[in-house]
């Protein structure tokens, strides 16, 4: 073996080499003998951390020297639903420091929920001469200053993409900062920003980047000026709208709808808010190009829903509220064969009431009428195990499966049974089930189908389930796959988990919060397993201040080949291996 | 702690430091912000601070508002309650802020209180009625409480014993006084707020104990 791969001279292999993108071969190809893992080094460039903790910029810097583009994770998945407390960490500033010193040519920073500050969007934009794509998916800690930053000194920028980010509203003049001779955008989506921004210099820009493909506005674009945007950018493919409201005016109607005709490339469409229904046939003209649809702003009704995506023939993505209710997914199952993934939002989760009628028939069509159909996330007030049962066997290629049932420990509405065997079939007939969201009426049993048939199971959520340790120790010791288990409101605690220890090296994290663990579980923990970083959030200070068996508050575990972290908050609590308790 | 009894005054709380919005309470389950009044007579007050109010999740606005270590005893209120009540349980159904807030309609307006040297802004849509307006204005503003005076309710300095009267400017630019149209109008109508001190409010000010402020 040794033999045959010098034959190669470096160049040849590294030219190889890169033809193979994705990062598990690339991985897989490093392990094979040190001179490949040498020229593999050297030639990656592109890096993908799942947890920003697992591992120090420096170690990445040091193994990769030649990155161009880096993708990195901070908060947990739950800090979504502010179940982190603020000020927990996933700090970007450390990761920004030592690339702005070891990558000039760095080209891609991809974040998902960091905290990034105006400084350290400042620093991108000084140290790195050829930035092209900056993607900030949920991040927060910045403002529209730091995007000036940006927009003025990167340019060769191609995508700024603030995807549901927190952005601090000081001007919308930061978007005026793209010089005139700047030409290069490929994608823009400002979606999440609430503040005006400068409309004749979002038209400006629009109208001199003959490149730009994705253009995704916030609700404060008017209705009125979109057609002059489609106008200057007829070969748009992704297009997310303002406020889609306004006077029910003819001239503004004919004047868009001859706009989204012009727009001959458009796959994508999004925004909708503040809909008024009178404008909405103005993109039935490309309705049929439409592969992805999100209307989950929309506050329109069924009827209207149905006239629309009755429509979308080649539809592979809808995204919508629950007003289109059981009979507007029978219309999606009736016309759009080709969906691959549908995600229904609830308009009114708090209400203690049912507002709509969607229950888990509408699910149930979409899964019979819908062959490619893979990826479901369903928030609904009733579901059954026969209706499960039924999707399962209808779909055995469902790798995405999401059930918000929306009243936790909801059972089986027609038998006031658990949810086990439904789950269960879920689990039992689609073998490349990746990832699986749990709700309802939910017992130990659940856990053990899941433990028993979840085999390519990566990522797993539950909330208000199981009745004992057991549940948790079947899928700990059955999903081998399990990369990110989060849970909530269980009666989970010790056992299972100190029986599962060497499973969580395994994993990237696990979540629990709400359960029945102990301090004394985590010191254990802590101090067994060096390559897992223990922390204890509890914001009641600090837990020896507690009975040792009194249940912390939330528990996050990570595996980490860095060490424990330095930027703790007051409220995190971890135990290093001289058993010494850690504060920030 | 205060107790309570039928006699007791939220004036009392001389200091403006309200205890009383730091004691722990149980909500039925089901009751929304809309069933919870003052109940000056039995001196339960309720601030904002103990609603559990998933619709406050606006960015920063969490950890502002009223942040006087209530915060953690609501979590851990929270952390006891069974689940009863799908609007108490934090972070359930997981849906996520930006998604909730762009359901929402909101109108922030400002808010300004003679002498004071800044403003502040509220969510008129946050509100159902005009009860939950005055306890707003005293949470928002610690020098002043909302005092039971010859059966209606009152914005006092309770320092000074200065009595303020809510203003409105409207549509037309008119300075109103708060109270006397239906609440739904009066949101549409508001534009921005004042806290006008009554000796300026001479004319305005109702003397006579009167049925509108109480109207919804």
């Amino acid at each position: 073996m040794q033999r045959m791969a010098c034959s190669f001279p470096d160049e040849v292999l590294e030219h190889v080499f890169s033809f193979v993108q994705c990062d598990n071969d690339r991985n897989a190809i490093s392990t094979v003998c040190k001179s490949w893992y040498k020229i593999e080094r050297w030639s990656r460039r592109r890096v993908f951390v799942g947890n920003c903790y697992a591992i120090s910029p420096g170690m990445v810097i040091r193994r990769f020297p030649e990155l161009r583009s880096i993708e990195l994770k901070g908060k947990p998945h739950f800090a979504d639903f502010n179940l982190v407390p603020d000020g927990w960490g996933g700090y970007v500033a450390p990761w920004i420091s030592a690339m702005a010193a070891a990558y000039p040519w760095l080209e891609e920073i991809r974040l998902k929920r960091m905290v990034i500050t105006d400084e350290n969007l400042e620093l991108i934009a000084k140290s790195f001469k050829n930035f092209k794509v900056l993607v900030l998916s949920s991040c927060e800690g910045f403002s529209t200053e730091g995007l000036a930053a940006v927009a003025a000194n990167c340019r060769n920028l191609r995508e700024l993409d603030l995807r549901e980010s927190e952005v601090e509203d000081l001007s919308g003049h930061w978007l005026s900062h793209f010089p005139d001779d700047y030409t290069s955008l490929v994608s823009l989506n400002i979606a999440c920003l609430g503040c005006e921004v400068s409309f004749s210099a979002l038209e400006r820009l629009v109208g001199r980047c003959p490149n730009l493909r994705t253009l995704r506005l916030n609700r404060a674009v008017p209705l009125d000026k979109l057609a002059n945007l489609l106008r200057r950018a007829p070969q748009l493919v992704e297009l997310g709208t303002g406020a889609y409201s306004s006077e029910l005016r003819p001239d503004v109607f004919s004047n868009l709808s001859g706009a989204f005709s012009g727009c001959k490339e458009l796959k994508s469409l999004s925004g909708f808010w503040d809909v008024v229904p009178g404008y909405l046939p103005a993109v039935y003209p490309i309705c049929c190009r439409l592969t992805t649809l999100n209307l989950s702003y929309a506050t329109i009704q069924s009827p209207d829903l149905i006239k629309l995506v009755g429509q979308c023939q080649n539809l592979q993505r809808l995204w919508v509220l629950d007003y289109i209710e059981d009979a507007g997914l029978d219309a999606v199952a009736a016309s759009c064969k080709g969906l691959r993934e549908l995600r229904v939002f609830p308009s009114d989760p708090f209400g203690p009431e049912p507002n709509v009628l969607l229950t888990e028939q509408g699910l149930v069509s979409v899964s019979e009428g819908c062959p490619k159909l893979q990826s479901v996330l369903y928030f609904c007030r009733q579901m059954s195990n026969a209706a499960l049962m039924t999707i399962a066997r209808n779909r055995p290629n469902m790798t995405r499966f999401r059930l918000c049932i929306i009243e936790p420990g909801t059972p089986d509405y027609l038998t006031l049974q658990p949810l086990d065997v439904g789950f269960g079939a879920i689990v039992e007939h689609c073998k490349d089930l990746q990832r699986l969201s749990l709700s309802g009426l939910l017992t130990d049993r659940v856990f053990e189908y899941i433990g028993t048939y979840a085999k390519k199971l990566e990522m797993l959520s539950v909330a208000f389930a199981g009745e004992s340790d057991l549940g948790l120790h079947h899928v700990l010791s059955g999903c081998e796959n399990l990369r990110k288990l989060e849970i909530r409101d269980c009666p989970f605690g010790d056992k299972a988990l100190l029986a599962n220890a060497a499973k969580l090296e395994t994993m990237r994290s696990l979540w629990m919060s709400s359960c029945s663990v102990t301090f004394g579980a985590c010191k254990l923990l802590g101090q067994k397993m060096p390559r897992l970083n223990v922390e204890v959030i509890d914001e009641r200070g600090p837990p020896d201040s507690r009975p040792e068996r009194c249940p912390i508050e939330k528990l996050y575990i990570y595996r980490t080949v860095a060490g424990p972290r330095f930027d703790m908050p007051g409220f995190v609590w971890t135990i290093d291996e001289d058993s010494a308790m850690r504060l920030s | 702690m205060s107790p309570e009894n039928g006699k007791h005054l939220p004036e009392s709380d001389a200091t403006g430091l309200n205890l009383k919005e730091t004691e722990l309470t149980l909500r039925l389950p089901g009751e929304t912000r809309g069933d919870i009044e003052i109940k000056a007579k039995s001196g339960t007050k309720r601030g904002f601070s103990q609603i559990i109010d998933l619709n406050h999740d606006r960015s920063s606005d969490v950890h502002e508002h009223d942040d006087r270590g209530c915060d953690k005893l609501e979590n851990e209120t929270l952390a006891l309650q069974p689940p009863a009540a799908k609007a108490q349980i934090v972070g359930w159904p997981p849906v996520r802020g930006f998604r909730k807030n762009a359901m929402k309609s909101f109108k922030f307006v400002k808010v300004a209180v003679d002498g004071a040297p800044f403003l502040r802004k509220l969510d008129l849509e946050l509100y159902s009625s005009y009860q939950e307006l005055l306890c707003a204005f005293d949470n928002m503003f610690s020098c002043l409480t909302i005092c039971n005076y010859l059966n209606e309710k009152k914005l006092m300095d309770t320092a000074n014993g200065v009595e303020y009267v809510p203003t409105y400017e409207d549509k037309d630019g008119d300075w109103m006084l708060v109270g006397d149209v239906p609440w739904k109008m009066f949101v549409e109508s508001c534009k921005r707020l004042r806290l006008m001190k009554s000796s300026e409010a001479i004319g305005l000010a109702p003397r006579t104990p009167q049925q509108s402020a109480s109207t919804s």
